[in-house]
């Protein structure tokens, strides 16, 4: 069982526990201390290095040392990695299909008072596009270090996409993590629930509610974005005819889209989407941006309850 | 320094990777001409005189590195890299077709040789910082060649790559930059000057030379005395050469003209610079 921690401390601490590897080397752009690879800096300074606010220059760096056989984990805000670094993570890494790992801290609405600028609700859907790409949203301490661990023994580029946010451990026990393989929580009949990243632990309490009042939920974690775990989604719609997807982005090109493509051509049903309903943030605490913008438990009862007609 | 045998073997060399040049841009109806003769002297150096490469191992570890940052002239790239063996002279015609592995741009993961994917300004000199890193980081000894357009150098990246070139004292960096004055919308002073460029690069901290970029003599002394001087001193400074050079050189009617940056020769056009590369080379042999 993990602790209550936000995930890019979880990533910062996995870093440390991997980088015992010679073969990782870990770059950042001037916000080590938020990124949280200043802890991997700490115990192997030899192997990070601080590539200052350039951070398409990092990508492309990154891409020419995993050609020398390096694991090159690059690591900025999820607004900057995945988005000014956009076509450098395209053609400098995806292309080529080097190994590296961009882990973008500080994603989602969930950035808080640094208001819009800074609050990336577009990296997922940035990211699906890109051909081969593997993309991970874990929501909790647990399941990012397990996030983390495999993508380092993937071989190949990755997505990992963390929060800023303190965030409750979600799972009691260990579970086991694979990369495309979402993590079921709760069994359930009338309706199926997928949530990926923090917005899991909001759909945990969610289904609490709903289970009082009569709904029987399945509740996914559908940590991998890419692949997407269509099994999961095909059987969802077979069994509960009805989805609620539940994502800490633009509801345009994330989550809530990848589960639809499946459903369409696969198991046609209902899909509803809670998540940022293509809308710029603002400043905020995390909790007053997430009731703003719709995406809290509340907001997830008020969709099923929708889709199931009640 | 080389001698004056081995400077004719390299104008040989040179002769026919324009040849080389010529035929695939043609083969493939489009490409880019100008700029892959302006850098063929630079090329054919690096290929012949100057780089530790094993065309029967393209993947050995310790090989020292090329990165073509001005990845849109590959056809001068697949002819080096034929030539010296890492692929069969033929297949260049084969350039930019369907079933081709030689793509319009550099591809690493098809054509043997090929150190990096390039072709979006401005990213190959980064990853070829990424390199000279990782043999710095592995205390490995290699070198890492890169070659920049001079309109390359209006690309922002371009100077973040400097920097860190610069900062991280990599001195296993070596940069040329083909300076033909010229890109697709003319001259590069007037569609966004980065001249002067040997300031700009000095001001980055580097080391700085200008040299004539079709002169083999100047090249390879220039590169050979650098390296005498990083091993002698405590420099620990990237270097760059700033080559001035023709866009089109080698083909007299394409010689300083812009728009022969990125179009294919009709039929006619192809025979005569052919037959402007094969009395080249006949006088080159005959002497």
């Amino acid at each position: 069982m993990g602790k209550k921690l936000a995930t890019r401390q979880a990533y910062g601490e996995t870093l440390v526990e991997i980088g015992e590897d010679k073969r990782i080397i870990v770059l950042d752009a001037d916000l080590s201390k938020s990124t949280n690879t200043d802890k991997f800096k700490k115990v192997f300074p030899e192997r990070h290095f601080n590539m200052g606010i350039a951070e398409s220059n990092m990508m492309s760096v990154a891409a020419g040392l995993a050609t020398t056989g390096k694991i090159v984990f690059a690591s900025s805000f999820a607004m900057f990695a995945s988005a000014r670094a956009l076509e450098q993570i395209r053609n400098s890494i995806a292309y080529p299909r080097l190994n590296v790992k961009v882990c973008a801290s500080h994603a989602g609405i969930t950035v808080g008072e640094d208001g819009a600028s800074h609050q990336c609700i577009e990296d997922i859907a940035f990211m699906r596009a890109i051909p081969g790409m593997i993309i991970l949203n874990p929501c909790d301490d647990d399941t990012t270090r397990k996030a983390i661990k495999a993508v380092y023994e993937y071989n190949g580029p990755c997505y990992v996409r963390l929060g800023r946010l303190t965030v409750d451990p979600v799972y009691d026990e260990s579970v086991d993590f694979e990369i495309g393989k979402s993590i079921l929580i709760k069994d359930g009949k009338d309706v199926t629930v997928i949530a990926t990243g923090i917005m899991v632990q909001e759909a945990v309490k969610a289904e609490k509610i709903l289970q009082k009042e009569g709904i029987s939920v399945r509740l996914i974690d559908m940590h991998t974005i890419k692949p997407i775990d269509k099994e999961a989604i095909i059987k969802a719609s077979n069994d509960t005819g009805k989805i609620v997807t539940c994502e800490e982005h633009n509801i345009i090109g994330g989550l809530g889209s990848a589960v639809s493509e499946v459903v369409c051509e696969n198991a046609p049903c209902m899909v509803k989407k809670v998540g940022i309903k293509d809308k710029f943030g603002k400043s905020g605490t995390p909790a007053e941006l997430m009731k703003k913008y719709e995406i809290t438990a509340d907001d997830i009862v008020k969709s099923v309850k929708e889709i199931c007609g009640r | 320094m080389i001698d004056h045998n081995q400077e004719k073997e390299l104008k040989i060399i040179a002769s026919r990777m324009r040849k080389h040049i010529i035929e695939s841009v043609y083969s493939a109806k489009s490409g880019h001409p100008g700029g892959s003769l302006s850098c063929t002297e630079i090329i054919a150096s690096i290929y012949f005189n100057l780089i530790n490469v094993d065309p029967e191992n393209p993947k050995w570890e310790d090989r020292d590195r090329f990165v073509l940052s001005k990845g849109h002239c590959a056809p001068a790239l697949y002819a080096a890299l034929a030539i010296k063996g890492f692929f069969p002279e033929e297949d260049i015609k084969t350039l930019r077709k369907i079933d081709s592995y030689l793509e319009g741009h550099p591809n690493m993961n098809s054509v043997p040789g090929v150190d990096m994917s390039t072709g979006s300004l401005g990213q190959g000199i980064s990853a070829a910082v990424g390199m000279a890193l990782g043999a710095k980081v592995d205390g490995k000894q290699y070198r890492v060649y890169a070659l920049l357009g001079d309109g390359e150098l209006q690309e922002g990246q371009v100077w973040e790559a400097a920097m860190s070139a610069a900062h991280y004292r990599l001195d296993n960096l070596i940069a040329f930059v083909d300076y033909n004055g010229l890109q697709i919308d003319g001259k590069i002073t007037d569609v966004m000057s980065p001249v002067p460029i040997d300031e700009k690069f000095r001001a980055f901290g580097w080391d700085v030379k200008t040299i004539d970029g079709h002169d083999f003599k100047q090249i390879i002394a220039t590169v050979e005395n650098r390296i005498k001087e990083t091993e002698k001193a405590d420099i620990k400074k990237p270097f760059a050469i700033i080559c001035e050079t023709v866009k089109g050189k080698g083909i007299s009617f394409m010689e300083g003209k812009a728009e022969w940056h990125g179009t294919a020769p009709k039929e006619e056009q192809k025979n005569m610079a052919i037959k402007e590369i094969e009395d080249r080379i006949k006088e080159l042999e005959g002497c």
